[in-house]
């Protein structure tokens, strides 16, 4: 069966660096991955290169078998790679609520109209309120987005994405910056999502338990390079794994 | 909500209404002259914060689709017939020229990042100001020239009758487009314009939409503006034009659309009177002086314009009475 998603041979070069240098990965559908890897290790690059933000140097990336490589973000959006931030990226002078109803609004292809009043479209709200409910942000969804604490804004980038209502979503490291007590609730969303059994997931990730508890495959960055992908068993098994991360391979490198 | 949203449209409707009445109860040619014009650079500021409130464009070149409308109107007067009929097609003319050449520079222009679009459209706007100067067959160049009005207009207040329809139905137009769902988005552009990208909106489409909106009306204020001076010059198209435009838009409110009217009033009739006490002292014939120290006063202590000082203070105090609320219980409790 054609995977869902598949890189080959996906590099990109910034000046000298290279930032990620010729992964290839495949990613089969309703499968959860995550990646880990240290900061620098071109996660985040290898998330932009998927969703478009970013052109590769060199290779390409590979939505359900159709190349990407002429599409831009907006388009990869549209046909179904949706992606969270993990720099938070919302509307801050929007309400909470607007804010998710954008991206609903988008999803049902609600672009062009101009005749209509937008509160006309119920629709679009009663999901947008849903949405929030989901993520544990009812109360606050009259609020600007820039009155949230950090957490919350965390919660409403999730929101937003789960709006796109896209085949794959890619959360870019959704608990970054999040205080220890607020990690739960989002852990529970993401366990939510993967519940319902019908969304692809790329995970990126700091926290290993999290990860452990979640992912059915985990992939490891390393310089950019691709240097493992297996169950999460295998992962921390993997002895190039565990010395890149115990500092064997750092020395060496920087050596 | 709605009771809000239909007070507002009473004291809109009440507005529109006495101003209607106006000329029927006062026989003063100054004031109903100042009014037309304000209505006019009320059209032209609206469709400015379009751009620049809305959909967050900065453009320095807005004055070349007013001075489109302008010339289209006076140059068919002129070599047509002074009829009613030739000014609705002048009008017509005008707003389909300015649509097009406003489609075609944004859909070239509106890629750039901003500050590089806003030099741009300086420079485009220069471009037809020049063309304008040159092309004197067409539009005598500097001198400009005079031309007759329709006879309707001769009643001075028939003109301010129209114009003030023209105000109100491109009020309500803008109202409605800006609160459309494609109006949202517009705004979502203002407020992050990569994230926009990211939820799948393709920016680019509502810039160009949004410009083509703002280069009509202000060709519709053009033609409004030629007539109500039987006079057209290259003045039509220079930076003053636009500028006017963005100051109306910032002292009266960027991002809403009655702002920009307070703003028109508060403007004209400044120039009015400032201008008028020229006869007091000297001084005052510099009046575009006190324009500049306004101007930097208005956006050091009130950034938001007079009308979003309003709302910002109504919104604090609206905000505020919860918090009463909430302690209204316990007092409650207490008197039981």
């Amino acid at each position: 069966m054609e995977p869902i998603l598949r890189t080959e041979n996906l590099t990109i070069k910034f000046g000298g660096q290279t930032a990620v240098d010729h992964v290839d990965f495949v990613m089969p559908e309703k499968h959860f991955k995550s990646i880990i890897g240290p900061n620098g290790a071109g996660k985040t690059t290898f998330f932009n290169l998927i969703s478009g933000e970013l052109k590769p140097t060199e290779g390409d990336v590979f939505f359900r078998g159709e190349s990407m490589a002429n599409y831009s973000s907006v388009i990869r959006t549209r046909k179904g790679l949706g992606r969270s931030f993990q720099i938070t990226n919302v509307f801050p002078n929007l309400t909470v609520i607007e804010n998710v109803r954008l991206a609903v609004q988008s999803k049902e292809q609600i672009r062009y109209r101009l005749f209509r009043h937008f509160t006309a479209y119920k629709d679009l709200h009663i999901q947008a309120e849903r949405l929030l409910e989901i993520v544990l942000l009812s109360g606050k969804a009259n609020a600007f987005a820039n009155q949230l604490s950090h957490g919350e804004k965390r919660k409403l980038e999730i929101a937003m994405l789960l709006a796109l209502d896209t085949e794959v979503l890619l959360l870019d490291e959704p608990t970054a910056g999040m205080s220890l007590e607020e990690v739960p609730a989002i852990l529970d969303v993401i366990k939510q999502i993967k519940q319902t059994g019908n969304k692809t997931i790329l995970l990126i990730e700091h926290k290993m338990d999290m990860i452990m508890d979640l992912s059915d495959s985990i992939m490891v960055l390393f310089n950019g390079r691709l240097l493992a992908d297996g169950t999460p068993t295998e992962i921390m098994d993997n002895e190039t794994v565990q010395s890149a991360y115990l500092g064997g391979l750092y020395d060496e490198h920087l050596a | 909500m709605k009771n809000k949203f239909q007070v507002n449209n009473a004291i809109l409707l009440v507005l529109v209404a006495a101003l209607a009445v106006f000329p029927f109860v006062s026989d003063s040619r100054t004031w109903t002259i100042l009014l037309t014009q304000i209505f006019i650079f009320s059209i032209l500021a609206m469709s400015y914060d379009l751009l620049l409130g809305y959909t967050g464009i900065v453009s320095f070149g807005h004055a070349m689709f007013f001075g489109m409308g302008a010339y289209a109107t006076a140059i068919m007067l002129n070599r047509l017939e002074p009829t009613l009929s030739v000014f609705f097609l002048s009008i017509a003319v005008g707003m389909v020229i300015a649509g097009v050449i406003s489609f075609l520079i944004g859909l070239l222009t509106l890629r750039l990042k901003s500050h590089f679009f806003a030099m741009l459209t300086l420079a485009v706007s220069g471009l037809f100001l020049v063309l304008a100067e040159k092309w004197r067959t067409l539009t005598h160049g500097n001198d400009g020239f005079t031309f007759r009005a329709p006879e309707f207009f001769k009643d001075r207040m028939m003109f301010y009758l129209l114009v003030l329809a023209c105000l109100v139905l491109v009020y309500f137009f803008l109202r409605r487009f800006v609160h459309s769902p494609l109006g949202r988005v517009l705004i979502a552009v203002r407020e992050n314009e990569q994230r926009t990208k990211s939820l799948g909106f393709q920016t680019l489409h509502y810039k160009v939409i949004a410009s083509v909106v703002a280069g009509v009306v202000a060709s519709l204020a053009g033609s409004l503006y030629a007539i109500s001076l039987r006079f057209v010059n290259t003045s039509v198209l220079t930076m003053d034009i636009t500028l006017d435009a963005l100051l109306m838009t910032i002292i009266g409110g960027v991002g809403t659309l009655i702002g920009p009217i307070i703003g028109a009033g508060v403007i004209e009739l400044a120039q009015h009177y400032l201008s008028g006490l020229a006869k007091e002292h000297p001084i005052f014939e510099r009046w575009i002086i006190f324009f500049g120290i306004i101007y930097i006063l208005a956006v050091i202590f009130f950034p938001k314009g007079i009308l979003g000082t309003i709302q910002y203070a109504f919104w604090k105090q609206k905000n505020k009475i919860p918090k009463v609320d909430v302690a209204a219980p316990s007092r409650k409790e207490l008197t039981k």
